[in-house]
């Protein structure tokens, strides 16, 4: 049962008329320093998948926002089905029929589905009529869930879920979803757009907003493109090729990198792990199991993964902010290194840059010439006899500065965040390069960052690559792991897979892997292993 | 109308040199009326409180015998608030500074040299570290919290105290006064100015000021505690310990807080009592933020609060008020302090839908996801 599903949908079709059924008029939202919105007007209609696209920074998650009544604009118009309408809070929203799944999720992990869901309706509904309202919504749209599992032990995938039916169960006329793939396997990505269109075909809107433009080509009939906070172009993404799309959102050409070579050169083993075995630290954690990699001097090991799966305490037992049990594990060019510090690994030639860039690879508060310091030690020069030698690590921040083009006010006294991320990331893998590292350990080294930069970041690993340095990258995004790697391994539930040439490894192969696929036939041909 | 908070996108440099001296005034301002109210004349009493202790000399050395003990606390409490670790214990461990550094002078009542003061000084210290030592070692063990262990060990150093001169340390020929032995001359300090209770503490806390900026401008030790405290993440990326700065920071504060200690019974106070503090450790943890956690900030805002004890005192004789005026002024220029520093990093905004408000809330972390993306 659920027949407010069924009205509504039925309504949904009575108003799929010329009037759209929401438009934006002139809304311009300025924060300090910035303004992310400038003069955006955009008209939805009923019964389509409506693109917003844009780099990070364009103004889409602003916009959105001030739809969802997160934000309110500082002028400009809102108007639901033909009337002007104020939308002063998100419920305000939810009560003219519009649903938003947030790229990160607001879910707890100690309560089971439905009770994440009564929490988000806040109505009084008994539990065993919601969990089975829960129970007919997911099947109804290829969305299985049970709804007395506990938050915690469901993937990220089945986590969206509980977001979507959440939204779902409220009947939205307009559904925002808000980068929904970048957590998804490429298999529950196709399953979410069979979902999507479902939806889209009971005369529901979604706006679907990504930087990811395969995905906007095989879903969206029309799509907005924003610049740095205005509308810059609007067209059918199908007609378009995703180049000349990205070149809409970026606004001149960029350089793509060179690809991987087939048949590299490569050097002598310089990092490698051995039945690396790492217990959970926290409940939501993920203990590693039997962890076996190397990587060679001249060579780029890939690892994909859907994050969570154990990639933030493989980089940590690396870098050594998490020490391990047996030294032997993790060895640094033949030598046991599990039980050493992050300064004792930086002594023996690793270098590592964190994913989170502001907070961990930088302190925000401090200027780039103190920040410069933080993997540097005795070795460098940069201290002697426990005196900090500053005029030297202000010179070197220039140095980094104008090597890598970073983009920084104040130069060297620039404190780490006001750069924008891409610099800030260009700073910082620009830092762990000059020291000349054996081995370079990179964490999602472009997310969140423009166009342009990922291009420079990218060129500079592969040259560092080229120099004969051992390099790891870790990342989500699988385009970036074939432009970059050489050998490509996925990790699934704190387990690592065989690593394979990734000429030969296509997207299909990852996307099993990366749904945990490790031992059938259908993944690397059977020669993956999952002990 | 609904008032809301809202970031500032910058907050000038000057501001924060300038909060605390709106905040004086404040305090100077609330005081008057506070007086008025009590029925006294607001501007004499303000003069008798802050301008009187300062037009003698005697007053003024008066002022430094207060502030002493308040700047070293202050400083060896800002190496430890700038890397995230709360010693609140300060008095505690001025106390243990004050037994160790007067058992020393006790034990050798009757032997005279200069090697005593020297070896009462390091005495003292070591029993300021000792006791900085215990929340340092749960904290680091058992993550116990610092916060709690370090304040109440302040009663447990208090109490054993007021037992020592009770019993093993009292003065045998002191008619049964809880008091201990009156300390001989080489085991007092060496006053600066003649006549005046100004000691050779002054001197040494003046020369901690300045290590103290030393230590936390240019060596790799402040530059950890620096990173540790701003950033705890990023701290251990560089491979910083946490451990090694809690250490570090309950030791530096610990071992200057035991050294105020001595200095309070080795020079105006001379001998052990009941009470060696006027509450210096508290009123140390108000000085080091006053300060700015800076340390020429620190010797400014000690010097601000010793005036406060002296005015405190000043006010008591002169218009009979009670002596927790100093507690109420100090109180308050912490809470004027605090108040003002919410002003530099908000603004005030006032709006017009009460729904509004509740949403700009709302949208606060989500905001600064999005910056962080």
């Amino acid at each position: 049962m659920s027949p407010d599903i069924h009205s509504g949908s039925a309504s949904a079709n009575v108003s799929a008329g010329a009037v759209p059924r929401l438009a934006l008029r002139g809304i311009t939202k300025a924060f300090p320093g910035t303004v992310a919105n400038d003069d955006v007007s955009l008209a939805l209609r009923a019964g389509e998948i409506h693109a917003l696209l844009g780099e990070n920074g364009a103004g889409k998650s602003t916009l959105v926002k001030i739809v969802y009544g997160l934000l309110q604009a500082d002028s400009g118009d809102v108007l639901w089905e033909g009337r002007p309408v104020v939308i002063p809070s998100p419920a305000e929203a939810r009560k003219l029929g519009i649903g938003m799944v947030f790229q990160h999720f607001s879910l707890f992990d100690s309560l089971t589905v439905a009770e994440n869901v009564a929490l988000g309706i806040g109505d009084k509904t008994p539990m065993r009529v919601l969990e089975d309202r829960i129970r007919e919504v997911s099947e109804r749209y290829g969305l299985p869930l049970d709804p007395r599992r506990p938050v915690h032990a469901l993937s990220v995938g089945e986590r969206q879920r509980v977001e979507i039916v959440r939204c779902l169960l409220q009947d939205p006329k307009l559904l925002i979803m808000d980068e929904p793939t970048s957590v998804l396997t490429p298999q529950e990505a196709e399953q979410l757009f069979t979902t999507l269109r479902a939806l889209r075909d009971e005369g529901r809107t979604i706006l679907y907003i990504s930087h990811k433009l395969d995905e906007i080509r095989a879903l969206c009939g029309r799509a907005t493109i924003l610049r740095a906070g205005k509308v810059v172009d609007a067209c059918d993404p199908t007609e378009k090729t995703a180049r000349e799309l990205a070149q809409m959102m970026i606004g001149s050409d960029y350089a793509t990198p060179a690809g991987a070579a087939e048949d590299r050169k490569t050097g002598e083993a310089r990092l490698t792990v051995h039945n690396l075995n790492l217990a959970a630290s926290g409940p939501f954690g993920t203990t590693l199991v039997d962890v076996d990699l190397e990587v060679r001097g001249g060579e780029i090991l890939g690892i994909a993964g859907v994050a969570g799966n154990g990639q933030a305490e493989l980089l940590s037992a690396l870098s050594g902010e998490l020490l391990v049990q047996d030294a032997g594990s993790v060895r640094l060019e033949g030598v046991p290194a599990g039980h050493l510090g992050p300064r004792q690994r930086r002594a023996m030639g690793l270098g590592f840059v964190p994913e989170e860039r502001l907070g961990r690879g930088a302190v925000p508060d401090m200027s780039l010439a103190e920040n410069a310091l933080l993997s540097r030690g005795t070795g460098d020069d940069m201290v002697s006899r426990g005196m900090i030698r500053f005029s030297r690590a202000h010179g070197l921040a220039e140095k980094i500065i104008d090597a890598y083009n970073v983009v920084a006010g104040k130069g060297a006294h620039a404190t780490a965040k006001s750069l924008s991320g891409g610099n800030l990331q260009k700073f910082i893998i620009g830092r762990e390069i000059m020291r000349k590292p054996r081995i370079l350990i990179a964490a999602h080294p472009t997310w969140g960052v423009d166009a342009g930069a990922a291009a420079a970041i990218h060129q500079a690993l592969m040259d560092l690559r080229d120099e004969g340095t051992a390099v790891l990258i870790v990342s989500q995004d699988l385009d970036e792991l074939f432009v970059l790697s050489d050998r490509i391994a996925v990790m699934y539930h704190g387990r690592l897979s065989q690593s394979r040439p990734a000429h030969e490894a296509t997207v299909e192969q990852i996307g099993l892997l990366m749904g945990g696929v490790f031992d059938t036939s259908d993944a690397w041909e059977g020669d993956a292993h999952a002990s | 109308m609904r008032p809301s908070l809202e970031l500032r996108s910058h907050t000038p440099r000057s501001i924060l040199y300038l909060t605390p001296v709106i905040a004086a005034l404040l305090t100077a301002f609330s005081g008057g009326v506070l007086f008025a109210a009590l029925g006294y004349p607001p501007l004499e009493a303000l003069y008798a409180f802050f301008i009187q202790p300062l037009t003698s000399l005697n007053g003024l050395a008066e002022i430094g015998v207060k502030a002493t003990p308040l700047v070293l606390i202050g400083i060896g409490l800002s190496i430890g608030f700038r890397g995230n670790v709360w010693n609140i214990g300060a008095e505690g461990q001025l106390t243990l500074g004050a037994i160790c550094g007067g058992a020393v002078a006790l034990a050798f009542y009757d032997v005279e040299g200069v090697w005593l003061l020297p070896l009462m000084v390091i005495a003292g210290t070591l029993g300021g570290m000792a006791w900085g030592a215990i929340p340092a070692l749960l904290k680091t063990r058992f993550n116990a919290s610092e916060i709690l262990v370090s304040l109440m060990l302040t009663y447990v150093a208090t109490l054993f105290l007021s037992y020592l001169v009770h019993g093993p340390l009292m003065d045998p020929e002191g008619f049964n006064f809880p008091q201990s032995r009156l300390f001989h001359d080489s085991a007092l300090l060496p006053t600066l100015i003649p006549f005046t209770r100004l000691h050779l503490g002054a001197a040494i806390a003046l020369f901690i000021v300045v290590a103290g900026w030393f230590v936390m401008a240019r060596t790799l030790i402040g530059f950890q505690v620096k990173v540790i405290g701003l950033t705890p993440a990023a701290g251990g990326y560089a491979g910083f310990s946490q451990k090694k700065v809690v250490w570090m920071a309950f030791l530096t504060s610990g071992g200057l807080a035991g050294m105020a200690g001595l200095f309070e019974v080795a020079g105006p106070i001379g001998q052990l009592s009941p009470s060696v503090s006027p509450g210096y450790g508290f009123t140390a943890i108000i000085v080091a933020f006053l300060g700015r956690l800076h340390p020429v900030g620190i010797l400014l805002a000690g010097l601000l609060m010793a005036l406060s004890y002296l005015g405190g005192e000043v006010v008591q004789i002169e218009l009979g008020l009670p002596l927790a005026i100093t507690g109420v002024f100090q109180g308050m220029l912490l809470f004027f302090l605090l108040g003002a520093d919410l002003f530099t990093r908000y603004r005030l905004r006032w709006n017009r839908s009460p729904a509004a408000g509740t949403a700009a809330g709302a949208a606060r972390p989500a905001e600064a996801r999005e910056e962080a993306a």
